[in-house]
């Protein structure tokens, strides 16, 4: 009797360990097969970059009809940070330093990070669709079948109009948070414009704030764009295998956004600033 | 001395895994100018041999010859070079839907020559006025009918003047008259650009009407070939139920299942 369920109890165990097994083979398989997708489609770029105007209209795509969810979140976002920084900093008497706020929180994290997950909410999700819905009619085939190298065609410009548009998106979205921050902070609060700005110009470093926010965006921009690329490349074509791959792209793209934003702060403002 | 086949599949063997195979030791043989249907019932092998001719899978035992090359062992670029020289039509046509008509049949040309848009511009309007849809060629996809979306589809495939046509369910879904217009440019295509064309279907009687010979198959395997007179008088079981579409035969109506009266729970237990 006791054997009997022992043995029952070592059988469920090992099922639950060959689930968990099978569930990292299959993870580190999948991220194997993405990562020569990416090697791939890098290479194959040619055509991407030869006639440029097919990466243009991506760009157009994912960047310039994402602007207006940039633009307002980036004003709002500045809007209120400085009512929040204003209401800390007036506590230790410097108001004044609220441009400095604002501007290092943008160009540091928000702008890049929450740029960055709205773009794959927004134009990241738009990518998987399209490809995915393209693969689920065929079209992916049929111009294979017409010698045409749906990855090289259809996929590389894509994840290139990505990678450009997105350190622009979050300059952007920066640029309109500082905007923000000036309404709330110098024409609602009252706070010195003089000081707002020269604080702000004295305060934040090319090399270390600005150019460091720039290579965030960037590697942000590729991850999103490879991830949905690579969603929609290898959704299964039905309606449903579509639809999993758009969520999965904003949910894996999202976390990604988060882990990649820790990894480079950490090697980037560690020690000295 | 007679011309060597454009297609020819010696033995052909394959599976997606080792345990179901789907096509076994398959032979035929296409021979250059005729209009060939490969029919059969859903599921039985059918669009897997038109994807091991096309050269989108490889025969796992068994050799591929098409447009005079073997397919296994073709490098991208050979796979590629042959596939200038094929068309194929989509079993719901795959239009990009994000092009006009236009730029849809103009889109192997821009892909493949060097043409000057103006040239393209006089290719297209011929190719679209074979399938009657020149009036058609400012609209997006998403305007047109499904007969019409499988003519654009039909000029697409012939923008380069193919070889080799491949047709992949070209009826399923055509209103009648849609359905006569089809068959007819699939004859008339075929026979002005000279070329050879494969239909695969499961529509019997109509496209019995089109081609020059058929190979019948069955459980991956040709069970059945002839002319289309000969496919009609057959007294082959299978080939018969399928032809005049009786409900039962050597395919049963019912899904393999227990006694009816064990699932009612009729029986005594």
């Amino acid at each position: 009797m006791r054997m009997a369920d022992l043995s029952a109890r070592t059988a469920r165990l090992r099922a639950r360990l060959e689930r968990l097994g099978s569930t990292v083979t299959s993870l580190v398989w999948r991220l194997g097969f993405a990562s020569r997708f990416l090697v791939y489609m890098v290479l194959h770029s040619g055509t991407a970059f030869r006639r440029f105007r097919l990466t243009i209209a991506q760009v157009y795509f994912a960047g310039v009809l994402s602007l207006v969810i940039i633009l307002v979140s980036g004003l709002f976002v500045g809007m209120v940070l400085a009512l929040q920084g204003y209401d800390t900093l007036q506590r230790y008497g410097s108001s004044e330093a609220l441009g400095v706020l604002v501007a290092l929180s943008l160009v540091r994290e928000l702008g890049p990070v929450v740029a960055g997950l709205l773009f794959a909410s927004r134009a990241g999700s738009a990518i998987t669709a399209e490809i995915g819905l393209m693969k689920a009619t065929e079209q992916l085939s049929a111009m294979e079948m017409m010698a045409v190298d749906p990855i090289a065609r259809v996929v590389a410009p894509r994840f290139w109009g990505g990678v450009i548009s997105m350190p622009l998106l979050a300059a952007l979205f920066s640029a309109m948070g500082i905007f923000g921050g000036y309404l709330v902070g110098v024409q609602l609060i009252g706070v010195d414009a003089g000081a707002f700005w020269s604080q702000m110009q004295a305060a934040v470093d090319w090399d270390n704030d600005i150019l460091n926010g720039v290579i965030k965006s960037v590697v942000f921009g590729a991850a999103v764009s490879w991830i949905a690329v690579f969603e929609g490349y290898d959704a299964p074509p039905t309606a449903e295998g579509v639809s999993r791959a758009t969520t999965r792209t904003v949910v894996t793209s999202s976390l990604a956004i988060l882990a990649l934003d820790f990894i480079l702060t950490a090697l980037m403002f560690t020690g000295g600033n | 001395m007679q011309q060597e086949p454009i297609v020819e599949i010696r033995d052909v063997a394959f599976g997606y895994d080792a345990a179901r195979p789907v096509l076994n030791e398959v032979s035929l043989t296409i021979p250059r100018g005729s209009v060939v249907g490969i029919m059969g019932q859903s599921g039985c092998g059918k669009t897997t041999l038109l994807r091991i001719i096309m050269g989108a899978l490889l025969p796992s035992a068994g050799a591929a010859h098409v447009l005079g090359r073997q397919t296994l062992g073709l490098g991208r670029e050979e796979l590629y070079a042959m596939r200038r020289k094929m068309g194929m039509l989509f079993q719901f046509g795959a239009l990009f839907t994000d092009m006009t008509v236009y730029q849809n049949v103009a889109f192997p040309m821009r892909e493949h020559t060097n043409l000057s848009a103006d040239l393209i511009h006089d290719l297209v309007m011929l190719k679209l006025h074979a399938v009657g849809l020149r009036g058609a060629s400012r609209l997006l996809p998403a305007a047109l009918s499904g007969g019409m979306a499988r003519r654009v589809a039909l000029a697409r495939s012939i923008a380069l003047d193919p070889q080799l046509i491949l047709y992949d369910e070209p009826f399923t879904g055509l209103d009648p008259i849609s359905f006569g217009v089809i068959v007819r440019l699939i004859r008339e295509l075929n026979d002005s650009l000279g070329a050879t064309s494969i239909i695969v279907t499961h529509d019997v009687q109509e496209a019995l009407g089109v081609v020059d010979y058929v190979y019948f198959m069955a459980a991956g395997r040709v069970i059945a070939r002839g002319t289309p007179d000969e496919i009609r008088g057959s007294d082959e079981p299978f080939v018969n139920q399928f032809v005049n579409g009786r409900r039962d035969g050597p395919v049963p109506f019912h899904y393999p299942a227990p006694g009816y009266d064990a699932d009612l729970e009729l029986a005594a237990s």
